[in-house]
């Protein structure tokens, strides 16, 4: 069962819930997952964008109360 | 039973707070009610930001410095023994030393670190100014370039989120003068997708670059450097030859923080208002050392310890909380030799940097001295 680590990066504007991100999958193991939450609209596309060029797996992007909930698997 | 507060680091946050609380709780101090005590692993106190003018010789390393006694107020008790343990069950700090500190409140301001070595072949292949070492290294490689191509790196997580274009702007600056930027080529790698993670800032210096033919690649996450061929490898599949290699390197928290079972990375889980370790309601976090998503920079650490300063003087003088941290950040901006701009936001404001400017850039330089005035305290 893969282990998910939460980041609260609402009002984050730097740096940002992408760098957090990436921050965030150097301290868990491959097939565990970063739930992000992030009230930056430009998350829902940066976020994906990066996952897909680096490698790493969208689980998915929930529309929650004024921000997004992403979830993203560390495949490397 | 005096209150004993403990501060484990003496860096700008652990100094700042111990200063503010010995202004705040002089009469508690006086009759014995607090005691006050920092614990570091120097007794040199180091101005941070000036490692940024090192590599260019426009700070004389002494200017640097200053004996951490005579930055801490003499109401707090300060000892050279770094701290190996926090056991927040206990209340209780172990020093390397094996003395021991129980204490009432801990204020954790153990900072962050670069960890070059995290990224393979960056000790060998590359220069770095974030800390005397290596800006001292990277002096003499600068005095000694006589061109080709230099890639600035940017590495995550990282503090002083505005140093690596700075240190762009006054690389093209210092070898401009030189007239090495007809045969040189500068590269700026970073992270995400844009050339700061601010956008205003990015904003403001895409066309920067463009002016000064300054290169850059985004999404350029480094997974490893191979320094005799002098390439560089980005997790995202490009590689990219270099002569002169300036990175940026991840930072971790402190070791003790880790050996403490305290946080990943070595970032403690806080809480962003009331700067309370999650679970605790007398464990304190500051500066690098909290997980809070902002920026980790000496300003982020000072307005953070004006707060903890306020509450915990409160929380001992009457037992009741002040206020809440609102997330603001303050920095100065270097833009070039001879310009700067400044940006500021927090948890709920945006940020909108104004047009870079002379003055602005001799307000930072008057900051490089003001700065010990704020370790005290007094600013």
């Amino acid at each position: 069962m893969a282990e998910r680590t939460k980041i609260d990066a609402r009002g984050a504007f730097c740096p940002g819930p992408l760098m957090e991100l990436i921050a965030g999958l150097k301290l868990i193991e491959v097939g565990d997952e970063i739930e992000i939450w992030s009230s930056d609209k430009g998350s829902a596309k940066d976020i994906p964008e990066w996952v897909a060029k680096v490698g790493h797996e969208m689980v998915g992007v929930e529309q929650c109360e004024g921000y997004d909930s992403i979830v993203v698997r560390k495949a490397k | 039973m005096a209150k004993h507060i403990v501060i484990v680091g003496g860096g700008l946050a652990g100094t700042i707070v111990a200063n503010g609380l010995c202004r705040q709780l002089g009469d508690e101090l006086r009759s014995g009610e607090v005691r006050i005590t920092v614990l570091g692993n120097t007794d040199k106190h180091m101005y941070q930001p000036g490692l940024l003018y090192v590599p260019f010789g426009k700070i004389r390393e002494s200017e640097l410095f200053r004996d951490q006694r005579k930055v801490l107020d003499r109401r707090a008790t300060f000892h050279i023994d770094a701290v190996a343990n926090v056991d927040v069950d206990a209340n209780r700090v172990t020093c390397e030393s094996g003395k021991t500190y129980d204490y009432d409140y801990v204020v954790l301001a153990t900072g962050s670190r670069i960890r070059p070595d995290q990224i393979p072949g960056m000790e060998e292949g590359a220069h770095w100014f974030y800390d005397l070492e290596g800006a001292r290294k990277m002096r003499e490689a600068l005095r000694d370039f006589e061109g080709g191509r230099i890639v600035v790196n940017v590495n995550v997580p990282h503090k002083c989120p505005v140093a690596p274009l700075e240190i762009t702007f006054m690389l093209y600056d210092y070898l401009n003068a030189k007239g090495l930027m007809d045969k040189t080529e500068i590269t700026y790698t970073y992270p995400i997708g844009r050339l700061h993670t601010l956008e205003p800032v990015a904003n403001w210096a895409a066309p920067e670059f463009d002016k000064f033919g300054i290169k850059s690649e985004t999404f350029f996450n480094t997974k490893e450097i191979d320094p005799a061929a002098k390439t560089i490898t980005s997790e995202e599949g490009s590689t990219r030859e270099y002569d002169m290699l300036v990175a940026i390197p991840p930072h971790t928290g402190a070791q003790v923080i880790l050996d403490s079972d305290l946080g990943a990375g070595g970032w403690v889980p806080t809480e962003r208002e009331t700067l309370l370790r999650e679970g605790s309601t007398n464990v304190f976090v500051v500066g690098d050392t909290t997980n809070i998503p902002i920026s980790k920079a000496g300003s982020t650490a000072h307005f953070e310890a004006d707060t903890i300063i306020d509450n915990l003087a409160s929380l001992v003088m009457e037992g009741h909380w002040a206020r809440n941290y609102d997330g603001k950040v303050f920095c100065f901006v270097e833009t070039g030799m001879n310009s700067g701009t400044y940006v500021w936001f927090n948890y709920t404001t945006p940020p909108n940097p104004g047009p870079p400017s002379q003055m602005l850039h001799w307000f930072k330089l008057a900051y490089n001295r003001l700065y010990w005035l704020s370790a005290r305290g007094l600013l």
